[in-house]
């Protein structure tokens, strides 16, 4: 099977472990994973703060990249939902290989089949389902399956989980005091567990989540769950 | 040669006076008020999630209630007419209203003509919406809301916050509060203890019931083969209104048809599930038309547009219209539950407001609404008749007048993000660029976070670290492998 790698823009630039994460975790299940050079960005917050004509050029771009890959892997649960979602109907040849296209967690269970990756992470986590990752992909427990099956990790259940956290893409920025009264509670809901570490599927949710418990020294480590998942057990 | 002319915006009280995250300010720093609401969605919506639970088919019912809709919204004109001769026949007076004015001058009109100095109103979104109230009283009739709810929020001078539960900005304090300042016969040792307050208010409206000569409603639904208009609601004060005066005038607008009678089966199961959390509401008022000698004889019944025709002209935005007003949208809403119902200006607040008022009154005379939504899914997964809001939502914003430095911004974002070269080189760029403020960081904190930038980067910064970019960007990884 041909596997292509999709990285976001916002992991690209900021988060480049979670896409080397995702490369080990594949590899050493045996599988390749090609990264094509031409890709860019899904287009998702153009297309969602009311520009769908300048992310038209980023849609078709993305059909052109991976549209003769059996398989393409997003590691990030908005980006594959704007690809899932949106794109069939703002380009329409897009549908084929927008069906082909699998956040980390489908990929792993649903198509190769797998939900141990060999992994293992001492640490209490706990896992804030993204709004994307749940309503739109209904991704269900699908990483917390993966979670489930790591070494030495100790998962403890988030209040209030399925609440946004108030990112919303730009909402933050148009929205700046609705939202941080949104990431407050969040904040404080993960407080409560007394976990170390956050785990989403979503670094941009994790950006703003993670930045509010930096600004208030809670000492909680955001991080992606493939970042957990690519942690090897010897 | 006549020009196709685009169906009218509507007018009332759909406006947002302010942008909604002005707005949003002053209730995001109002901790009662921030209090008082999250208590009550959090009630409510637990309610709601259980009662929902119960119902084995309910997927089914929201499919149901979802392609019924549809099918008014495909063939409404049909529909009306079917519905104004049902009625007509019945003994009913039907009347057209092009927007709010002209629906208030037909009310004030036939209340005259009823020789009536005051109404009594059933509580009534419609009627929200024209403004009715205030044009009454322009015309020198008093309105007296019988809804508990309405009546707090009548007293209070205030507007509604809620579809369902307009005082739901309250607690009781603050309503016994209200009651003793405005309500002249209140008990002297009122508490604020509910039932002393229902009680207080079922003895004052008492008597308002046994004087009214005419009654104002609304309608839950109106019934095209029959000609039937149905209210649907916990008190019985709406009931009392419905059968005790001599001249009834109901106040519909046209998307709230149904095709048959037996399409009610359908959602009285799907309203007071979603809405109250109740398997079923305690009053039911169906009326059709005039039966001689028992309750009103004068039956009128204006159909209002007031923009509804724009939204239906919209195929991506028309489900708008679907929408049966059970709130359980805004209950689930955690961007209504922190900004509350006034953010939103129009008497229709939350996730369908935001997608409903922009659609009646043109989006640019409600631009900001479209965006008070993170897009995070809740409302569509409550809506029993299966409003894809965040879908309209988008559609909205692809309309909404943007700001120039904005579109200025996302316009060269998109000219590098297109291309893979130019792409790669700003990231490079970013990357770059960033190095040596990072270094900076690390040595102070150890964390690779901006704690403060300019504007307009300071609406992050203002309550979150921002992440750099880091040391080397994953393609690099890549080249370098
Ligand atoms: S949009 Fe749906 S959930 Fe919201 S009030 Fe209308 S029917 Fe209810």
């Amino acid at each position: 099977m041909r596997i292509a790698l999709f990285i976001t823009c916002v992991n690209d630039l900021a988060f480049p472990a979670t896409g080397i994460a995702v490369t080990r975790i594949l590899r050493r299940l045996g599988h390749t994973v090609d990264f094509p050079a031409d890709q860019t960005c899904c287009g998702q917050m153009h297309a969602n703060t009311g520009y769908r004509a300048e992310a038209m050029p980023m849609v078709r771009n993305y059909v052109d990249v991976f549209d003769s890959y059996d398989a393409v892997v997003v590691p990030s649960g908005s980006c594959t939902a704007m690809i899932r979602d949106q794109y069939p109907r703002l380009h329409p040849p897009a549908t084929s290989v927008a069906a082909r296209t699998y956040e980390l967690s489908e990929l792993l269970v649903d198509v190769l089949g797998v939900t141990d990756v060999g992994a293992e992470f001492p640490e209490t986590v706990t896992y804030h389902p993204t709004c994307h990752g749940l309503r739109m992909l209904r991704l269900g427990d699908r990483p917390l399956t993966l979670l489930r099956q790591v070494r030495g990790i100790q998962l403890v259940e988030l209040g209030d989980a399925e609440e946004c956290c108030g990112f919303g893409g730009t909402f933050a920025l148009k929205n700046p005091d609705v939202s941080t009264a949104m990431l407050t509670d969040k904040c404080a809901r993960v407080r409560d567990t007394g976990a170390r570490v956050l785990a989403a599927a979503d670094n941009s949710c994790l950006a703003h989540i993670g930045g509010g418990l930096d600004r208030h020294r809670s000492g909680v480590r955001a991080m992606h769950y493939a970042d957990i998942l690519a942690g090897a057990s010897s | 040669m006549s020009h196709p002319v685009a169906p009218a915006t509507g007018d009332g009280r759909i406006r947002t006076p302010l942008p909604f995250p002005t707005a949003a300010r002053a209730a995001v720093a109002d901790p009662q008020l921030r209090a008082n609401l999250h208590r009550a969605t959090r009630t409510i919506r637990a309610k709601r999630a259980r009662v929902v639970d119960e119902v084995p088919d309910w997927e089914a019912l929201r499919d149901a209630g979802s392609a019924i809709k549809a099918d008014v919204q495909r063939r409404l004109p049909e529909l009306l007419e079917q519905f104004e001769a049902s009625a007509t026949a019945a003994g009913a007076t039907v009347h057209w209203a092009r927007d709010a004015a002209e629906a208030c001058q037909i009310v004030v009109a036939l209340t005259r003509a009823a020789g009536a100095d005051e109404v009594v109103k059933v509580k009534s979104m419609a009627t929200q919406e024209i403004e009715l109230n205030e044009a009454l009283e322009a015309a020198g009739i008093a309105a007296y809301e019988t809804d508990l709810a309405e009546l707090i929020v009548q007293f209070g001078e205030d507007t509604p916050s809620h579809i369902l539960v307009p005082a739901i900005h309250y607690n009781r304090a603050q309503i016994r509060e209200i009651f003793q300042r405005r309500m002249s016969d209140a008990p002297a040792d009122l508490t604020d203890e509910p039932a002393a307050l229902a009680e207080a208010a079922r003895a004052h409206l008492r008597r308002r019931f046994l004087s009214a000569r005419v009654a104002v409603s609304g309608a839950n639904f109106a019934v095209a083969d029959t000609g039937t208009l149905v209210v649907v609601e916990s008190e019985g004060n709406g009931r009392m209104c419905l059968t005790l005066p001599e001249t009834l005038i109901s106040v519909v607008g046209v998307e709230k048809l149904l095709p048959t009678f037996t399409d009610l089966e359908v959602f009285l199961q799907l309203l007071p599930r979603s809405s109250t959390g109740e398997r079923m509401n305690p009053y039911t008022s169906m009326w059709t038309g005039v039966t001689p000698g028992d309750g009103p004889q004068t039956v009128h019944i204006v159909l209002v547009d007031n923009g509804r025709s724009a939204v239906l002209a919209d195929p991506v935005g028309r489900p708008a219209l679907s929408c049966i007003r059970c709130s359980a949208c805004l209950n689930a809403c955690p961007v209504y539950e922190r900004a509350g119902g006034h953010a939103y200006g129009s008497v229709y607040p939350g996730p369908i407001g935001a997608i409903l008022s922009p659609q009646l009154t043109g989006v640019a005379d409600n631009a900001s609404l479209p965006y008070a939504s993170t897009l995070c899914g809740a409302c569509y997964d409550v809506c029993p008749v299966k409003i894809n809001i965040p879908e309209i939502l988008v559609h909205l914003r692809q309309q909404a007048p943007h700001p120039p430095a904005e579109r200025a911004t996302m316009r060269l974002l998109s000219w590098v993000m297109r291309n893979p070269r130019r792409w790669a080189a700003a990231l490079r760029l970013g990357r770059v660029g960033a190095g040596p403020l990072g270094a900076y960081r690390e040595r102070r904190t150890g964390a690779r976070t901006l704690r403060r930038l300019p504007w307009p980067a300071s609406a992050w910064t203002r309550s979150r670290d921002l992440p750099l970019p880091a040391p080397q960007t994953f393609r690099e990884w890549w080249g370098k492998q």
